[in-house]
């Protein structure tokens, strides 16, 4: 099994006038291929922020100390332009909110197909054909017609779908969920979940949720205050959590967790 | 959306009213014998009795005004002192005059202003940027009729490259000059604001080229508002017109405006006032149409 | 960010200067500003710092007076548009309903109109004053205060210290002046500190075109008014009273902008 990912020792750091905020803090963090791994921590924590490092999509004042190694060399030392050809093609996201993260002036197909537009140098003809293909497999209906309609025209989980669908485009080594159900209502939760394990890509799935990311990931990180304070295996985590933070979250999910394990 | 575009012209109806209920209103402050707001008073005493019948002079104001309005209907404003000639024929003579010039103008703004503002805002904080909001602020403070005469001085009088009189430059760079920094501003914080967003950092992380998130993703969202800013700016390009028509001597609606300021020809000036007023109206009108069309949010109906 | 708080300095010190220099004018100007000194235009000397006009009166002196009536001017048109467009905005706002809805067209219709034609019209109507001036002015640049008061209220009414007040029994008079305006201040002080600019920029035109202060009482807009025909001969007389405006402007677009950044909740 391929080392996907290895984080070791990052930290991101905002310089304002005379303060630093630090973010991220000596994080360490492996994704290996295949698996589905679970960051875990409450608003503010820094997932996100750890999770735009490795797309290196910190804007200054941000900066990124640290290595992240993928797939053998380190992100961090190599040419925009190269991570640009990382960005969507071997490693993609999901956002979460799916209000905000469709362009409103472009039509959805558009969106999907510049993946492969400029990735790939397809045809508009071709890609906009992937596209509807794409639209189909994460199962909007009409995806030929609904390809020509803008994100207005949607309900938040298909936007959200659709979102989905721009990160898988190219089939991704890695894919990373920032919150991807968050801004969801229930129902609309489990079936954004259920896609993501249909698509069976490495992931690293990221929530405040406990539960859900119990439910979903093979090994957990728990994040507080930009530090990794505990990891491990779900079961272990769950049952025998060690730090007093990762205990606390999760004995307050502690009915859900039964719920949970109960339906895996 | 052909809802919204019907809202809108809806919306048109009371505005018009209000602003023939404000002129008329306005123009009754006129000292003296109200018949010097529709004719010259020193007409022969026949004219006088037609006049006074035809607005309705003898009646109370409030029915003088419905009358009004039924000559406005048809486009009577009543004549000029000056010329004799009806006050609309005397503002469509000199209509095209200030359409061009405004025209060329506001072309010539955009033209400058929306690459300024879209540089602006990709380079914030730069060299370019600082010296540029700088330069805004400083043409911002110069009064439009301050310019014209400065203008005047340097390239008509002293460099002699363009007649001071009559000639379209200098007025256009004037109107240009002093209008470039609003909408350069506008544009930049439109720019700004889009850059913001969310779908640019998901464009980003698509892997997409700086350039096609710039030029794609977010210009096309910045240019949205700027169809808006026809609406937004045309009061002030018509005070502007005013003005620097007069120093300039361009034959347009604004010095004929200033004129009848100056020989308190109340026809003509009401005339104006209802006219530019309707103008910049639909001038808004046409502007929320063209918001229409281009913001897909608007112009195609939600499904679900 | 530097640049901007150095660029506000800037303003506040030529914004401070010229006030002084507007208050201490009978003071610091060198002669009466009325007074015909000389036969002829002079070009600017030691004597006649700024030269003189064309009827041979100093222009530092007339520029000095004249700042006073510009500035002050400015400053109670600027009064004058904050008290009609707080209160329209603050009713319009605070009650809602039909009484907004009418209210807001009003608004619009004055929007309009292009306000210098109007202020024209008005002013050919009356016999321009330095009065009349100040009142025109404000009451033709109310909108912009009104609709800005009118949304603080509409997002401040909701909130739970004007149920507090209410639940005590506050009159909503009360409730509108004592409670929500004050905490409306920040944008109100940046839109009167921007308005004073464009009230400096009216009368200048006003006065420019003969229909504002009215000679030989000095404003820099007036002692524009006869510099055309000298133009090509003596254009200080042009330049210095459109400086004198720039700078007063442009300062105060400076702090206003600085203000407007100060007071705004911070990112």
């Amino acid at each position: 099994m391929e080392k996907l990912l290895e984080i070791v020792k990052l930290s991101v750091h905002y310089h304002a006038k005379d303060k630093i905020v630090k973010a991220v803090e000596n994080v360490g963090l492996t994704v290996n291929e295949g698996e589905i791994v679970g960051l875990v921590g409450e608003s503010g924590c820094g997932k996100s922020t750890l999770a735009l490092s490795i797309m290196r999509l910190i804007d200054p004042p941000g900066s990124i100390y640290g290595e992240i190694r993928w797939r053998g060399r380190n992100l961090l030392n190599i040419h925009e332009k190269e991570m640009q050809k990382v960005r969507g093609e071997e490693i993609s996201m999901v956002f979460q909110d799916p209000f905000s993260s469709l362009n409103p002036v472009f039509r959805v197909g558009d969106q999907i197909a510049e993946v492969f537009r400029y990735h790939k140098g397809s045809s508009r003809r071709q890609s906009w054909q992937k596209a509807a293909e794409l639209l189909d497999l994460v199962h909007i209906k009409d995806p030929k017609q609904r390809a020509r309609d803008y994100p207005h025209q949607f309900s938040g989980g298909m936007r959200q779908r659709v979102s989905v669908a721009m990160a898988y485009a190219m089939n991704p080594k890695l894919l990373i969920a920032d919150e991807p159900t968050t801004a969801l209502d229930v129902t609309m939760q489990k079936a954004i979940l259920e896609l993501l394990k249909e698509l069976k890509t490495t992931m690293l799935f990221i929530s405040h949720n406990i539960a859900l990311v119990a439910g979903l990931c093979s090994r957990i990180y728990v994040m507080q205050a930009g530090r990794i304070v505990e990891e491990g295996s779900s079961a272990e985590i769950i049952n025998s959590p060690k730090d007093p933070y990762t205990a606390k979250l999760v004995s307050s999910y502690k009915e859900i967790n039964l719920e949970a394990n109960r339906s895996q | 959306m052909t809802r919204y575009i019907f809202k809108r012209l809806l919306q048109l109806i009371p505005l018009l009213i209000g602003i023939t209920i404000i002129t008329f209103f306005v123009m009754h402050l006129a000292p003296g014998d109200p018949t010097a707001l529709y004719a010259d008073p020193n007409v022969k005493p026949e004219e006088l009795i037609r006049i006074r019948a035809n607005w309705g002079l003898d009646k109370p104001v409030p029915v003088q005004y419905f009358l009004w309005l039924k000559n406005a209907a048809k486009l009577d404003f009543g004549t000029s002192y000056i010329s004799g000639k009806p006050v609309v024929e005397e503002i469509f003579e000199r209509l095209p005059a200030t359409v061009l010039l405004m025209g060329l103008s506001f072309f010539l703004i955009l033209l400058i202003s929306i690459p300024a503002g879209v540089i602006s805002a990709v380079r914030k904080g730069s060299v370019f940027d600082n010296a540029f909001t700088i330069v805004s602020f400083v043409f911002m403070s110069i009064p439009s009729f301050w310019l014209a005469l400065v203008l005047m001085l340097i390239f008509s009088l002293k460099l002699e490259w363009f007649p001071p009189f009559g000639n379209i430059v200098l007025p256009c760079a004037t109107m240009v000059i002093s209008g470039l920094a609003g909408i350069t501003r506008y544009q930049r914080a439109s720019m700004l604001e889009v850059l913001n967003q969310e779908y640019i950092k998901v464009a980003r992380a698509k892997g997409l080229p700086e350039r096609v998130v710039i030029y794609k993703h977010a210009l096309r969202n910045a240019l949205i508002p700027i169809v808006t800013l026809l609406g937004l700016t045309l009061p002030d390009l018509f005070g502007g017109a005013f003005i620097i028509e007069t120093i300039f001597a361009w034959p347009g609606m604004g010095r004929l405006g200033v004129s009848a300021i100056f020989s308190r020809n109340y026809p003509v000036i009401m005339g104006i006032t209802i006219f530019t007023a309707v103008l910049i109206v639909l001038g808004n009108l046409l502007a929320d149409v063209g918001y229409a069309i281009v913001d897909p949010r608007i112009r195609y109906a939600k499904k679900e | 960010m530097l640049k901007r708080n150095k660029l506000a300095l800037f303003g506040l010190i030529i914004l401070c200067s010229l006030s002084i220099a507007a208050v201490l004018a009978p003071v610091i100007a060198p002669y009466d500003p009325s007074e015909i000194m000389e036969n002829e235009i002079q070009r600017p000397t030691v004597k006649h710092f700024f030269g003189t006009d064309d009827l041979g009166r100093d222009i530092l002196s007339r520029v000095l007076y004249g700042g006073r009536i510009s500035l002050s001017v400015a400053v109670v048109a600027v009064l004058v548009a904050l008290t009609i467009g707080i209160l329209i905005g603050a009713i319009s706002g605070y009650y809602g309903g039909i009484l907004d809805e009418i209210i807001m067209r009003f608004t619009d219709v004055m929007l309009s109109f292009p306000s210098i034609f109007l202020i024209l019209a008005i002013q050919s109507m009356l016999t321009p004053n330095i009065y009349n001036v100040m009142i025109v002015i404000g009451a033709t640049s109310w909108m912009g205060i009104a609709r800005l008061v009118r949304g603080e209220f509409l997002a401040l009414k909701e909130r739970e210290f004007v149920e507090a007040a209410r639940a005590i029994g506050a009159s909503n008079m009360r409730i509108i002046f004592r409670h929500i305006l004050p905490n409306s201040l920040a944008p109100i002080i940046v839109a009167a500190t921007l308005g004073m600019a464009g009230a400096i920029l009216t009368e200048s035109a006003l006065s420019f075109l003969g229909l504002g202060v009215q000679p030989p009482t000095p404003s820099w807009g007036n002692m524009l008014m006869d510099s055309q025909t000298y133009l090509l001969d003596a254009p200080w007389m042009a330049i210095i009273p459109g400086l004198f405006i720039v700078m007063a402007v442009l300062s105060l677009y400076f702090v206003g902008e600085a203000l407007r950044e100060r007071l705004n909740p911070k990112e």
